[in-house]
């Protein structure tokens, strides 16, 4: 259920009148409320139609309509609940209009296929033909052409493999390739099968050419251009991409937790794609920017992703403001008195502006308070955790393996699970007030922490390896699925993207709660300048500075 | 920083203790020495010889010697290209009770040492 996303076909409509955009929108927005609501975990909504209900989605809606390509988000996919009889016909019309693009995409995929297919065979047709339209005429040809026959049969396997390796594959983000250099190599290839078609017929089949050892060479020639265009293939759609061009600085909008990664010539656009999170299920992407009509990768956005699931500390909501009580302070309250005429919205920055303005002229020492807090949680903290590194090595010393040639009473033998739960105990009461402490409760269910006991227990762990997962917040991937499987992502980019990275690009990467800054900066070029030294150079005096009096 | 200053012609006469003749001053400098180590000299590649301290009281104080000046020539022997030691030898000739200087110093240079003096 949470990793259902949502549906909205009228993301690739561009060009349209602004009124029927904003009728689009709405109706969209109270889609979209259906679906929060069956989500349960954000605001229960009950909508009317017409009535546009504020979240974050709407609100972004009403920005949608001011500036319009500015950013937009569209969630794409399927959900399974129940939906209402006018949602059931707005999606039947947003099916038919979004059929055209389906249809384009599936063409050129079928072309391609087809223009595989054609080309792969067009060989095998090349070598039969002759024999199966003039048998009579032609020559008979030795040991060289059996050579060649089992040259073009194991080139023609090694490009069937490769053409599946390459183009074929079923990655996690399932997206097409590189649109403008696919395009271009099918165009190569049509090219080189129909000349080589040409020159067949022209000089061999009107002319009925007799020595057959010539047209196995035609073919086997025209095997090797297929497999040099599928190196070209490779070399264009691979190895181009690897080859870092730019640097992305991600950094986590609510606590600031920030890395940087290299990454090659990559798309990052905009797309009606879907693609599949880490655990195989359908995640939503989302557009940005107008002209959406084209088409291109999330590539860039689906790697992000992974990386921040494994490099990124997980996000505890609970360690993001400053204690209240260090706050609490500045909310004495200034009252504003507006005299002379009621003209609210100008007053109301005004009034705000005066209000800062004498909170940062009044002297406070909230910085005192939010210092000695710190300095109180750290110390706090450090007995906690000292407490819970000496229960768990206590209780460490409890148990021991049971090595072969020691006889035991049965009822004393334990598995792994039973060791755990005896051994639990004493450490348990040390464990919650540290978790506690250091807000780290919801990510550990006791039963969490007893399989991980478990299971170090089974592996042989020392108490310090035991306690790696608590003493320090892991990436996100570490914690049960719940927590970090992709609910759902959105792909916000203020720039029209047409072509993938370029130095300067900002985009987001929106959750519910937070959100993934994403800057771009290009890889500078360095300059390498060779300097040779000669070992025997270095040559070394000693300073000298006499003072001598006279 | 001022006009620069002419150099100045300085006579010292020698105070004889014991068994030596000293003139009350140390130098530095010459072309065996590391010229960047020099704090009075304007040109940090100047590998000449320069007064580094004045003992109160003595001769060359008496004299009018000041700390930092450039000795370019001592009685008529020029010091602007000569050793460390080579120089101190041709001041401490136990044959000249007097010994006549040539100095130059810098202008800011005075200005600075007489605010430290005083």
């Amino acid at each position: 259920m949470d990793t259902e996303s949502q549906y909205s076909g009228y993301s690739y409509k561009s060009g349209h009148s602004r009124s029927s955009r904003k009728h689009r929108d709405r109706r969209d927005r109270h889609r979209s409320k259906s679906r929060d609501g069956s989500r349960g975990d954000k605001s229960v909504t009950i909508q009317a139609p017409g009535e546009p209900l504020l979240d974050n989605e709407s609100t972004r809606g009403d920005e949608r309509d001011d500036n319009w390509g500015e950013t937009t988000t569209v969630v794409t996919g399927t959900s399974e609940h129940s939906i209402s009889h006018d949602d059931l016909t707005r999606i039947a019309k947003d099916m038919e209009d979004s059929v055209p693009l389906d249809c384009s995409r599936h063409l050129g995929v079928a072309a391609g296929a087809t223009l595989a297919l054609l080309s792969f065979l067009t060989p095998l047709a090349f070598l039969l033909l002759p024999p199966l339209l003039w048998r009579e005429e032609l020559e008979p040809c030795g040991t060289a052409c059996e050579g060649l026959f089992i040259s073009v049969a194991f080139k023609l396997l090694i490009l069937l493999l490769g053409s599946w390796a390459l183009f074929f594959r079923r990655p996690k983000a399932s997206l097409p390739r590189v649109f403008v250099l696919r395009a271009l190599l099918m165009v190569l290839v049509f090219l080189l099968v129909v000349s080589y078609w040409l020159f067949y017929g022209v000089r061999i089949l009107d002319a009925r050419e007799r020595s057959y050892q010539g047209v196995v060479q035609f073919a086997v020639s025209l095997v090797d251009a297929l497999l040099f265009v599928h190196y070209l293939a490779v070399v264009l759609l691979e190895l181009r991409q690897l080859q870092p061009q730019f640097t992305l600085k991600v950094v986590r909008s609510t606590d600031g937790a920030s890395r940087f990664y290299n990454v090659g010539h990559l798309r990052y656009g905009r797309r009606m794609a879907q693609g599949k999170d880490l655990s195989g299920r359908r995640m939503g992407f989302s557009i940005a920017g107008p002209a959406l009509r084209r088409v291109g990768s999330l590539r860039v956005a689906v790697w992000i992703l992974e990386k921040y699931y494994h490099d990124f500390p997980v996000y505890n909501p609970a360690l993001l403001n400053l204690p209240k009580s260090v706050l609490a302070k500045k909310v004495s309250g200034f009252k504003v008195y507006s005299l002379g005429e009621e003209n609210s919205t100008n007053n109301s920055t005004g009034q705000s502006r005066a209000v800062i303005a004498a909170a940062a002229r009044r002297r406070d020492n909230s910085h005192n308070e939010y210092y000695y807090e710190e300095a109180e949680h750290e110390r706090r903290v450090r007995k906690r955790r000292a407490r819970l590194v000496v229960a768990v090595e206590e209780a460490f010393t409890h148990i021991k393996r049971l090595q072969e040639e020691e006889q035991k009473n049965p009822r004393e033998v334990m598995d792994p699970r039973e060791a755990a739960q005896a051994i639990f105990a004493s450490m348990a009461r040390a464990m919650q007030k540290y978790l506690r402490t250091t807000k780290q409760q919801p990510y550990h269910t006791m039963e969490s922490i007893l399989q991980h006991l478990e299971f170090c227990i089974t592996h042989d762990m020392t108490p310090k390896a035991f306690l790696e997962r608590y003493l320090a917040a892991g990436p996100t991937i570490q914690y049960h699925k719940e927590r970090w499987l992709a609910k759902q992502w959105t792909l916000v980019s203020e720039e029209p993207v047409t072509n993938g990275l370029k130095d300067g690009i900002v985009f987001l990467l929106k959750r519910q709660d937070f959100s993934l800054v994403v800057s771009t900066k290009k890889v500078p070029f360095f300059k390498l300048s060779e300097e040779f030294v000669d070992p025997k150079s270095h040559k070394f005096v000693m300073r000298l500075q006499s003072e001598t009096s006279v | 920083i001022g006009e620069p200053v002419p150099p100045q012609r300085v006579e010292i006469h020698k105070l004889r203790q014991g068994e030596n003749l000293i003139l009350g001053f140390s130098i530095g400098g010459g072309i065996d020495q590391d010229p960047s180590q020099n704090p009075f000299s304007e040109d940090k590649t100047d590998k000449g010889i320069y007064v580094t301290r004045v003992s109160e009281g003595g001769p060359a104080e008496i004299a009018g010697l000041q700390i930092g000046d450039k000795i370019m020539q001592v009685n008529g022997w020029d010091m602007t290209m000569v050793t460390h030691d080579q120089a101190r030898k041709r001041l401490t000739k136990r044959s000249e009770e007097v010994v006549r200087l040539l100095v130059t110093r810098q202008s800011l240079q005075k200005a600075v040492q007489q605010s430290m003096l005083s």
